[in-house]
């Protein structure tokens, strides 16, 4: 069947069931909108190239499929930028299209022309330009595999306008093989075999759980293989909800604004099992001081995330959940009651570690951010998704709602991206229709693709979002408060916007609460309208989030409350 | 941790920016390439990339691992051990002053390299060996005075096995 680039580039989509792109047309990709018209592919316009990449990622997060975007070359080609590393570092399945300039004008700096592989090399996983159209079907087909399969990651394709408006023949369904990529999903059974071992005689274990969990679906494992076992579960950011947030064994997030318990376990025990985790700097602080009496056991499907930051004891490649499915079988025998008794001592002393309370605040007449986080937890029963921008409003999320459910919890964890969390919920949002959304924002960041709103507003989404208004660049001025003699150089915001004022031109509901008894019956009205909503909370304007690792100290040395 | 050489060897496909992949990833994450050769092999898809890196230990398993994780990237191997033959070539212009030209013959022959060029005032030889034969070959001629020097990296094949 001769079919134009358009056209087979639309055919593999529908291969691949893709229901929803997310995209900002432009003049090298007008030959594929125009027949993007013609299927039922849903596409979601929206006001700036990088909330579609967000959206995209908060699309694929919320599903579990791969996100795609659709942008023309030069300025939308460069606007997807900070997207595609947020997607990267935080290894979410992404496709992303971009325009360019017909193949004889490349290299001649024509109109809007960018040479978007030549940027985006290092922050996809792996990225096409095609220069033929009978390569195009292959290529768009390879992209989905590589996005999806291994460590997952943003795949860019650049797509010249004489590839999408000229014609080939399409062979539908090709076969995907790429011979120097083979990722590893089975576990080395020797290698299991030896944890198992180190297990039995363990009288300190911890699981340090990370993104890994979500996005290879090993949640429920996860949760087993821990409760049969009771070793204590800790996260990081990635990780919420890979493990319920209410069970006692949950210990909280580790790290820079980790819970007590969860620093001094890490740093106290015997044996870690960091399972999908890559020991990122914001977690470990001083990695000399890390776990530095434990054997760790590190369980990863990219070999390149193993003994990067910290020594291990036992590598082990392979994807989290096959290996959590082949270690809760090798456990089986094991026989669980003299383990429980031998570790009882541990559990004493993390439960003693627990009753300091270092998430406790103090209630005053002004709202605390922490409140009006913890009341959003309540009212929606801990079942919304939640994302976030980057900061202050970030950490208390995280600290605060406790998430029972993977793919609940969506940040730009890695790249912490401020503008983030509102075009990640609007994709959240179709993702998940049945689902409450709410972005827990700050003042500054929502600014940053506030643009957005009218996208929500167009498509009637009905997300919310939680501003967590102190008029300050928050988690910088907490910086400068500890460590640079509150010196508040640019981070003073207090000219905003009247989100109330802004939320209604858009179309939307806007709300405010400035005292705390005000909190719950905003949230209430927020929450249970069918619109889009702005809750605006005017929150105490100096609250820092405690506890505190500062950058480069051994977990261990948390400043408290 | 000692820094030790690594001459590592591998086959890539033989598309644009391949070579931009490798390059950049040792650019990006702070590693160091002390030289670079790259051709194709006989099969036109596949070029060899031979690379020398200086590195320690932990640097070195990291740097092999993201090399091996760049999707164009088909085989890698590090070739440092004594299994490998490894080979490297200069060509030097050398000025040839009517009183130094029989000497610099000389050393030519006992290194049993080739003039390739000759003028009224200068040579250019070439020469071929492991790094230290060079090293050693530049030496020697270095008071004749040198005009001119070009040098490829190292190159190193897997010794096959008998």
């Amino acid at each position: 069947m001769e079919l134009t680039g358009a056209q087979i580039l639309i055919k593999v989509f529908e291969e691949e069931k893709v229901d929803t792109i997310f995209g900002f047309p432009g003049g090298m990709v007008i030959d594929i909108y125009d027949k993007l018209e013609d299927t039922s592919i849903k596409h979601i316009l929206v006001r700036h190239e990088q909330g579609a990449v967000h959206a995209a990622d908060g699309y694929a997060r919320a599903s579990g499929k791969v996100g795609v975007c659709l942008v023309t070359s030069g300025p939308g080609a460069t606007n997807t930028v900070t997207g595609i590393a947020s997607a990267h570092m935080d290894s979410i399945p992404l496709v992303v299209i971009t325009g360019q300039v017909p193949t004889h004008l490349i290299g001649n700096d024509a109109f809007q022309e960018v040479d978007i592989v030549g940027i985006t090399r290092s922050c996809t996983k792996h990225n096409f330009l095609v220069k033929d159209v009978k390569d195009l079907a292959r290529v768009v087909k390879e992209a989905f595999y590589l996005a999806r399969s291994g460590r997952p990651g943003p795949v860019l394709i650049d797509i010249p306008k004489n590839v999408s408006n000229v014609k080939a023949l399409y062979e539908p369904d090709q076969q995907v093989t790429i011979k120097s990529y083979n990722p590893t999903y089975k576990p080395n059974m020797k290698q299991l075999r030896k944890v198992v071992d180190l297990i039995a005689t363990s009288e300190r274990p911890v699981i340090f759980a990370g993104g890994g969990i979500i996005l290879s679906g090993a949640a429920q494992e996860l949760t087993t293989f821990a409760r049969n076992l009771q070793i204590p579960v800790t996260g990081s950011l990635m990780g919420l909800g890979g493990f319920p947030g209410s069970d006692p064994l949950w210990m909280g997030m580790i790290g820079m604004h980790g819970t007590y318990r969860a620093n001094m376990s890490t740093s106290f025990c015997d044996l870690l099992i960091g399972i999908g985790v890559r020991f990122d700097d914001r977690v470990t602080g001083k990695t000399d001081a890390f776990a530095s009496q434990a054997k760790i056991v590190h369980v990863d499907i990219d070999p390149t995330s193993i003994r990067k930051n910290v020594p291990v004891t036992i590598p082990i490649v392979g994807d989290c959940r096959n290996t959590l499915e082949s270690l809760n079988a090798l456990i089986k025998p094991l026989d669980k009651a003299p383990l429980n008794d031998k570790r009882k001592p541990w559990i004493d002393q993390i439960q003693t570690w627990k009753d300091k309370n270092t998430l406790a605040y103090k209630q005053t007449d002004v709202i605390k951010p922490q409140y009006v986080v913890e009341k959003l937890y309540e009212l929606t029963r801990g079942e919304a998704i939640i994302t976030t921008e980057v900061g202050q409003n970030q950490m208390w999320a995280a600290q605060y709602y406790h998430f029972d459910k993977p793919n609940h919890f969506i940040t730009s964890g890695g790249l912490g991206c401020m503008g983030f969390g509102f075009p990640a919920a609007i994709g959240a949002q179709i993702a998940r229709p049945d689902k409450t959304v709410v972005d827990v924002a700050g003042d500054g960041s929502i600014q940053m693709n506030i643009q957005e709103m009218a996208t929500a507003l167009q498509y009637h989404l009905p997300v919310k979002i939680v501003i967590l208004n102190n008029g300050y660049l928050g988690m910088v001025r907490q910086w400068q408060e500890l460590f640079y003699d509150k010196r508040y150089a640019s981070t003073c915001m207090d000219c905003g916007p009247d989100f109330i004022k802004l939320a209604e031109a858009y179309g939307a509901l806007g709300l405010r609460a400035t005292k705390p008894e005000e909190v719950i019956p905003v949230l209430e009205k927020g929450l249970s309208s069918p619109n889009t909503v702005i809750m605006d909370f005017v929150v105490a304007k100096e609250e820092c989030v405690y506890p505190m690792v500062p950058a480069g100290a051994p977990i261990t040395e948390m400043l408290l409350a | 941790m000692n820094e030790e050489k690594h001459i590592l060897t591998m086959l890539v496909d033989n598309e644009p920016g391949v070579l931009s992949r490798v390059v950049g990833l040792f650019s990006a994450r702070g590693y160091n390439i002390e030289s670079l050769v790259v051709a194709p092999t006989i099969d036109p898809l596949v070029s060899r990339i031979t690379l020398v890196t200086n590195a320690n230990l932990p640097e070195i398993e990291q740097i092999e691992k993201q090399l091996r994780k760049l999707i164009n990237v088909v085989k890698l191997r590090d070739l440092s051990g004594k299994n490998a033959v490894k080979r490297e070539m200069a060509l030097i212009c050398v000025k040839a002053k009517p009183e130094n030209r029989a000497e610099i013959l000389r050393i030519v022959s006992i290194f049993r390299c080739k003039v390739v060029d000759t003028g009224l005032e200068h040579y250019i030889i070439e020469v071929s060996g492991n790094e230290d034969k060079i090293n050693a070959f530049i030496n020697l001629l270095k008071p004749m005075g040198i005009k001119k020097i070009a040098r490829t990296g190292a190159l190193a094949l897997f010794r096959e096995p008998n």
